[in-house]
Order: structure tokens, then sequence, then C-alpha cells
């Protein structure tokens, strides 16, 4: 019997590890980047080096972690409204 | 253009669905594809003009008003509506169809009609077929939250009733036009739309009824209610400045209930609030640029939408789950789901060269032509969330994360497959040749460039730090098996809070009342009048012991002497003219 060997390629903690370093190494490719286009900034703030980087590192961190404390509020068991 | 053709585009899905039940097997499907299909042809034929009126009780009904913003949103709903169909071609369930194509009959009315009349039965229409898209899942949970969906869409519809006949009793116009006039009868029209848009605090009708339909129900539900909203906004509250707020509220609540849910299809009914967000702050900013920008997104919205819950879909169709707790793993056996449905989450991320990026960006550049640095700012943190929430975690728990064990497999109706490659194809074509649906753009603009090398790199360099902290905070993300309150607390528990008010409120008016009245009142009245006379008779009548006794025998059975009952009387009214006297 001979059964097809299943597509595991995102178990492996090698890949993960690989994953991981693209991840890095794309952020950081997209930063640089920056350095040599021309931006044109729209007000004065945006204009500084890497700010969509910051801006998007930043937002998701608190976006994330505000979830994270409201859920100590807001999250209620899955049977909540049948009891 | 021959006369035949002008026949408005709502009644052939309408009247169409009639005949569903009537046709057998795989014809029925095929005849459900064609309809849509047919409505599409015939809106790409219709001249612009107001085409067909019709004399209704004293006024002159607009039933066909075309014009480039009535044939881009008729486009976009027959389109989708037809690749839907190819979807559900499995499906045998004639009710479903015959509502679905109802639903869908229903928002193409409000798109083309021209007057106020015409609008507010097909806005009620679309309100009750919907439900039955709910209700046909057959679950006690579809019944309860279609149940609360019909309330409060009936509710949302009283609103703009009551709008509309003040609307109409001051100025005497039915026509559909932009409401320039501030008055208390635009804002109840307002406030009526914005409850179908799904914006706080009324909101939660979207996220409590669409993950409770069937698999293709909550598909075909996700495209239109909110959609028409925001064509209805479009055309009549362009530049009202409340909706900017309106809009960035919309955006940054989706994304934090998103990130909340645990449920898949909760997830993404969540990020329909998010993305309507951004299209409802680009009809506030008013100008040529967003409300092409907000036309240009509701357009991509629904394809990169329906993918993602065709995807989501075909996840419930195969394994019965929807809750992130107990998927993941699924890339091994469900590859093609997965692709697609991560194509649908990078086009609603506008990750450039798919269509979330030809359109966002438009409403974007729309605030920062109008200098409006907040809304800019919060759009471009929206647009970061979403990244996070249906662009990462959809795909992230669903397709990978903990491998459960699960083997489903691959849908084994091709055409589910088939619809989600349409999808997916129309998501990158528009992403890297967004030209012919810049064309169908309602409003003249300056040309739009979407991609510029430092556009493109601002935009990877947001999306892939976004990246970066969803997986830097993957332990604050990890899913609980919990769903999270919202408003929708107020109308599901509101019935028991009633009572309890209720009781608490006015029995406790009704206790006192009684204490009061009853017990105090009543008890103090009898006694004065039963035992005042008694009391004054023995006070002025010298008498003995055994003679007192029987006067008060007497006045307690109320059969007193008559003469003693005048003196007592005439005692009675001498002292009451004293006490009166000034």
């Amino acid at each position: 019997m001979s059964h097809k060997k299943e597509f595991d390629w995102f178990d492996h903690d090698k890949n993960r590890k690989l994953l991981w370093k693209l991840l890095w190494g794309t952020c950081a490719l997209t930063v640089i980047a920056e350095a040599f286009v021309h931006v044109h900034p729209h007000f004065s703030f945006d204009g500084i080096f890497g700010f969509s980087a910051l801006l998007g590192f930043a937002s998701c961190s608190v976006l994330i972690i505000l979830a994270k404390l409201l859920g100590l509020v807001l999250k209620v068991r899955e049977d909540y409204y049948d009891r | 253009m021959t006369a035949s053709l002008l026949f408005p585009p709502a009644f052939i899905l309408i009247l169409g669905a009639l005949l569903v039940p009537l046709i057998p097997g795989k014809a029925k499907n095929i005849y459900v594809i064609a309809l849509p299909a047919l409505a599409f042809w015939m809106i790409s034929q219709l001249p612009h003009g107001e085409l067909l009126s019709v004399h209704f009780f004293g006024h002159d009904l607009s039933l066909l008003r075309v014009d480039k913003l009535s044939k881009i949103f008729g486009y976009v709903f027959t389109l989708n509506a037809t690749i839907v169909c190819i979807y559900a071609f499995y499906l045998k369930d004639s009710q479903q169809h015959m509502s679905a194509l109802g639903y869908i009959g229903g928002a193409l009315g409000v798109v083309f009609s021209g007057d106020l009349i015409t609008l507010y039965f097909f806005w009620e229409w679309m309100a009750v077929c919907s439900t039955f898209l709910i209700l046909a899942r057959r679950t006690p949970k579809a019944y309860g939250a279609g149940y609360r969906y019909v309330m409060l869409h009936l509710f949302g519809g009283l609103v703009l009733l009551a709008g509309i006949v003040l609307h109409i009793n001051g100025t005497g116009s039915i026509g559909f036009d932009a409401f320039t006039d501030r008055t208390l009868a635009s804002y109840l029209i307002l406030a009526g739309i914005l409850v179908n848009a799904a914006a706080p605090p009324f909101h939660a009708w979207l996220s409590d009824a669409y993950p409770e339909a069937t698999v293709t129900g909550g598909l075909i539900l996700s495209a239109y209610t909110t959609k028409t909203s925001v064509y209805t906004l479009i055309r009549g509250y362009a530049g009202y400045e409340i909706l900017i707020v309106v809009g960035c509220v919309m955006a940054l609540y989706g994304i934090i209930y998103a990130l909340l849910e645990n449920d898949m299809r909760r997830i993404l009914a969540y990020s329909i609030i998010n993305q309507v967000g951004f299209m409802i702050c680009g009809i506030g900013i008013g100008t040529a640029m967003s409300l092409n920008g907000a036309a240009a997104h509701a357009f991509c919205h629904i394809i990169y939408k329906s993918l993602l819950w065709m995807s989501a879909g075909s996840v419930l169709y195969m394994t019965g789950k929807s809750k992130c707790t107990e998927l993941g793993g699924l890339y091994k056996t469900m590859p093609w789901t997965m692709i697609f449905g991560t194509i649908g989450a990078l086009a609603i991320s506008s990750v450039p060269f798919t269509s979330g990026y030809t359109s966002k960006p438009l409403i974007i550049e729309a605030a920062v032509n109008q200098h409006l640095v907040w809304p800019w700012l919060i759009l471009e943190i929206a647009s970061a969330g979403v990244f996070l929430h249906a662009g990462i975690k959809f795909p992230y728990f669903v397709f990978f994360n903990q491998d459960r064990g699960l083997r489903p497999g691959e849908p084994p109706h091709k055409t589910m497959l088939w619809a989600m490659g349409i999808m997916a194809f129309l998501c990158i074509f528009l992403g890297c040749y967004p030209a012919p649906l810049y064309a169908l753009l309602p409003f003249e603009m300056e040309p739009h460039v979407p991609y510029t090398l430092s556009g493109v790199i601002k935009q990877f360099q947001l999306l892939m730090l976004s990246a970066l902290a969803f997986f830097v905070f993957l332990k604050l993300l990890k899913r609980t098996d919990t769903i999270a309150i919202d408003t929708d607390i107020i109308w599901r528990k509101g019935g028991r809070w009633f009572y309890i008010c209720m009781d608490k409120g006015l029995n406790f008016v009704n206790y006192a009342f009684n204490e009061l009245m009853h017990k105090g009142a009543a008890t103090g009245l009898g006694r004065y009048f039963s035992e005042g006379p008694l009391n004054m008779t023995l006070a002025v009548l010298p008498a003995d012991e055994a003679k007192r006794e029987q006067i008060t025998r007497y006045f307690r059975a109320g059969i007193s002497p008559i003469g003693l009952s005048v003196a007592v009387a005439a005692l009675y009214l001498f002292g009451f003219i004293i006490l009166t006297l000034p």
C-alpha cells in the first residue's frame, strides 16, 4: 500500500526558522530600500526615514496589546448567551 | 436601444427567482447562474438617464435611473452574483436560491432607484429576503440570529421611513439626490442607512448574523447590504463630515474585534466593518477622488471579500468547523483553498499587485489632498491592522498554525474551486491592471497613478512590519474558545433586562402605591368615616358605660338611631363650617 507523502513543509522547525529569517530580512530590505528612492512626505512627520515601517510595527503592537487588554473584559464563554 | 431592454435588472432576478422551484436538477443551477449574468449584460446595455417611471399613488416613481454611479455598483453586484452562483452550483436548496436572487435583486433595485419610495421598497425587500439566507441553516442559533437580524433591520427601515416621510413633506419631492439641506429628515435617513452600513453601535447585527448563515448564505450576505448602503451614502451624503468620524471609528473597531474573535467567519464579518469604514470615511471627505475611492474600494472589496468567504465556506463545508481553536494545518490537504484564501487575504490588505492596492489608496490620497492629518493617520493604522487580522490571522490560524489532525481534502465540487479561482484572478488582474476599473469610476478626477516606487516601498514597509508585529506578539494572539461581548448584548439580553427593569421599576411603583392608597389612605379614610362620628358623639354625649357600649355597637353596625345620626351630621357640618372660616 503506498501513501502519497504528506506535504508538511511548514511543520518543520528548520523551515520555520528559515521563514523567520526571511521575515526579518524582508523587513530590513523594505526599510533599506527607502534610502534609494525619493519619497514625497505629505505632512511634516511622515518624512522621517522608515516612517511607514515604524507606524506599521508600532500601531500593530498597540492594537494587539489593546485587543488583549480588552479581551480580559470582553471575552466570555461560547455559551454566554445560551445560559 | 429597444424598449424591452428598459426592464429594471432588479426584476429579472426577483421575477426569475419565482421560477427556481419549477426547474429540475442541474438545469436549476445553470438557470440561477444565467440570471445575474443576464442582468450584468443588460446593465452594460443601458444608456444613461431616467429610463422608466411609473405613476403610483400620486407620485412618479423612477425605477431605472442609470448613471456611472449606479452602473459601477450594478456591474459588481451582478458580476459577484454570477460567480457566487457558480460556487453554489452544488446547492439543491431552492429556498436558498430564491432568497439569494430576491436579495440581490433588491440590492439592484436600490442602486437603480431614482426616488426615495422605490428605494425604501427595495430596502425592506432586501431585509426580508436576506433573513431567509440566515434561517436556511436551520439551527437554533441561526433562528435566533435571523430573528435579531430582521428586527434590527426593520428598526433601521422605520428610521429611514420616518426620514423619507419628513423629507417628502418638507420638500414635496420624492427624488433621491444629494441631501444638501441638513435637516432632521436628512439625518434620520442617514441614521437608517448607517444601520445597514453596520456603523457602531448598530453594527453588531452583522457579526451576529452573517457567521450563522449557510455556507453560501454568508458569502452572498457579505456583499450586498453594506455596499448598498455605501452606494446610497455616496449619492446622498457626500461631504457630510460626520461620516469621516464614523468611518474612522468603524475602521479601528473592526480590527480590534476581529483580533478578539475565534470564529473564522466572525473575523471576516468584523473585517467587513473595518473595510466599510474606509469607504464611509471616503464619502465623508467628499471629493471626487475620495468618492471614486469609495466606489472603487466597494468594487474590489466585494470581490476579495467574496473570495475570503468562499475560502472560509469551503473549510466549513469540508470540516463542519469554523473556530480557529479547532482548525489548523489545513494547508496539507486543502492547498487550493489555502492559496485562493491567501490571495483574498493579500488583496484585502492592499498588498501591491492585488486589487486592494489600486482602490484603497484613492481614499487615503484624498485625505492627504484635503490635509486631513488625523483621518489619514487612522486610515494608515487601519491599513496596517487589516493585514494583521484578515491578511495574516485568518489564513494563519485556519490553514497553518497547529495541526489538529484534520484531513478534509478540497471541496468535492469543482465549481467551488473554479469560483474561487475566478475571484482570485480578478483580485490580481485588478491589482496589476486597474484601468478597466478606473474607467468605470463615477466622478471626473485627475488620473491616479497607483504604482510609484516610493509608494510601493512605503506600502511594503507598513505591511511587512505589521506582519513582524503579528509574529512577535503571536503568544498574545493565541486563540481561546470564547466570544467577545459586543453591542448586540443590548438586544440579546435586552428582553431579560427589560423584564428586570419592569419588575423592579414598575412593580415597585405598584407596591408603593398599594401601600399608600390601599393600606394607607383607604384604611385612614375608612377609619375616619366610621370612627370619627362615633368618637365625636361619645365626646359630646354624656352617658353611662352601658349606653356608650350600645352607641358604639350601633355606629359600628351602621344602624344608629335617626335622631342621633342627624345630630352627629349637624355637628359635623357645624365643625366643618368653623374649620373653613377664614
